[in-house]
């Protein structure tokens, strides 16, 4: 079990390591300018060298990822039970959330300025935004999707509706809980950056913006860097979690991959 | 009431039971109005052809469903909510896919508020007695679909109920597993003799469990004809190939050609 995992993980590694090697031997090899394209080297180097500065400004953009990814939660599980469970609220807030998607968020995130200002609130909002409709819609489809047998298994054993939720229903929707909280988490980290790149002054987001304004590409990349990093880090920490909470769904995944 | 086949004292009754659903195309005459009892103790079957209202007949009698008209009444109550004495089995086994089997034979322990140690042996007992021991830390998925519906089965006896309704609980399976099953569940119930409502469209399967045999019409199901089965117990492939067997089969087989369920 251990090593076929070791396995799995070294695949992509792999893969990984190979395309820095082939970058960096194409940039080297046709004299590539180091304002088009830095070498991964280069790259690595300019993060040691600004570890300090780009340390600072990561944290700023990880406490607004986590802030509006939280918000979403917070917002979304609440509203997805309200619109599972509740006919009124399914019938006449459900179509309003769904049409409210059809709205490009980005195009109305420069208005959270003018009406929030420059500071924190603003970018937690427009992550908020970005990320919270897949936790929404998986939330719905998992509290949803479950079939008579088990709750009439539940009832003919005097289940309450507070068991009837946590020992049934629950269980049954975390599966398509923790897959909205992924596509969240990634939303996140790119609401997160957006939000930077129209209100801030601190931020990755920001410093690849002000970096690319003044042409140096080794510090732009050095941030869209550190942002993969975070946006995967984040990602499978949610992943992790999953992990230890829903194994049998896990297991039965790896047995039938689709 | 039908005086022919309801008796006093029998543990349930149903009593004019009819049900109509409201569907899209306008409503759909399920089931009844019939009228039997099961005396306490008795393994009786309702065989029918599908969609005659046989799963209608059991989900009213669980009480997870409205009765339209008339009602079934167990010891006497009258059935208005979830009837909660009683094991109950599905077609489709129903195990929760988040439990593992032991979790699943010891669900009622949550829900029931029993205490774990108290229910642990007999789960144990009972999973031994399937075939299943070795398996009971694994997920349903992970189980072939006999196991899962012997692990369905383990659920529903683990609390020593009074009552047990099984809704073709061998219905998925291959003939050879449900034949296996067939004598397991014989030999589960000579233990303990609940009283037994079992749903199923085998005629075979029906006569060899069975004390009485309710034979329904096509849909809106009704009692056509209620059968004793005289035939001794434990009933093992010698009373499966006596005469008496064969007869009781055919007697059904019969019952059906005449109303036109079945063809030459
Ligand atoms: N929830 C439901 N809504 C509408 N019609 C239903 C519903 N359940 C069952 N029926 C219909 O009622 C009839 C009897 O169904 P059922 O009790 O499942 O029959 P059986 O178990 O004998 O196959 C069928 O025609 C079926 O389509
Ligand atoms: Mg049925």
């Amino acid at each position: 079990m251990r090593k076929r995992q070791l396995l799995d993980a070294a695949g992509p590694l792999l893969a990984l390591v190979l395309l820095f090697l082939g970058w960096e031997s194409a940039v080297v090899l046709f004299g590539v300018s180091e304002h088009l394209l830095p070498r991964p080297s280069r790259i690595f180097v300019e993060i040691v060298d600004r570890a300090p500065m780009l340390a600072l400004h990561a944290s700023s953009t990880v406490s607004i990822i986590l802030s509006g990814f939280a918000l979403s939660v917070v917002v979304a599980i609440p509203l997805a039970l309200a619109i599972s469970f509740v006919p009124v609220v399914r019938r006449v807030v459900y179509p309003i959330v769904v049409f409210s998607q059809l709205i490009p968020k980005i195009a109305i995130a420069p208005l959270f300025i003018i009406w929030f200002g420059f500071g924190v609130l603003p970018k937690v909002l427009i992550t908020f935004l970005i990320s919270f409709f897949p936790i929404l819609i998986q939330a719905i489809v998992g509290f949803t999707s479950i079939k008579p047998e088990p709750i009439r298994v539940a009832r003919s054993m005097g289940a309450g509706p507070v068991d009837m939720f946590l020992r049934v229903r629950l269980p049954h929707a975390l599966p398509n809980l923790f897959a909205g909280l992924k596509m969240s988490m990634a939303a996140a980290a790119i609401g997160a950056i957006v939000s930077e790149f129209i209100a801030s002054s601190r931020g990755l987001g920001y410093l690849v913006l002000v970096a690319n304004g003044e042409m140096n590409s080794p510090l732009a990349f050095a941030g869209m860097m550190l942002l993969s990093l975070i946006g995967i880090l984040l990602y499978f920490i949610v992943e992790l979690i999953q992990r230890l909470t829903t194994p049998w769904d896990i297991a039965q995944r790896r047995l039938t991959p689709n | 009431m039908d005086e022919m086949s309801v008796a006093p004292g029998d543990a349930i009754v149903f009593d004019g039971l009819r049900k109509t659903y409201e569907a899209l195309e306008g409503s759909i005459e399920a089931l009844g109005p019939l009228s039997f009892g099961i005396r306490k103790g008795e393994f009786v079957s309702v065989l029918g052809p599908s969609g005659c209202g046989k799963s209608t007949l059991m989900l009213v009698a669980a009480g997870l469903d409205d009765a339209t008209s008339g009602g079934v009444i167990i010891d006497g109550r009258p059935i208005t909510r979830a009837f909660t004495d009683l094991g109950i089995v599905f077609q489709d086994h129903a195990l929760l896919e988040w439990r593992t089997i032991i979790g699943n034979v010891m669900l009622h322990s949550d829900l029931r508020k029993i205490p774990a140690k108290e229910l642990q042996p007999r789960a144990m007992d009972l999973i031994r007695k399937v075939g299943l021991e070795g398996f009971e830390n694994r997920y349903p998925f992970e189980l072939s679909g006999g196991m899962r519906q012997r692990a369905a089965i383990c659920r529903a006896l683990v609390h020593s109920p009074p009552f047990l309704f099984f809704d073709e609980p061998f219905g998925a399976l291959d003939a050879l597993t449900r034949e296996q099953m067939r004598v397991d569940l014989e030999k589960l119930w000579l233990d303990r003799r609940q009283t037994v409502l079992f749903i199923t469209h085998g005629i075979a399967e029906a006569v060899a469990l069975s004390d009485r045999v309710v034979v329904m019409t096509s849909r809106p199901g009704r009692v056509e004809r209620i059968i004793d089965i005289d035939l001794p117990r434990p009933r093992g492939s010698a009373v499966l190939a006596s005469p008496e067997f064969v007869g009781y089969c055919a007697v059904i087989k019969d019952i059906f050609s005449a109303s036109g369920i079945l063809k030459d």
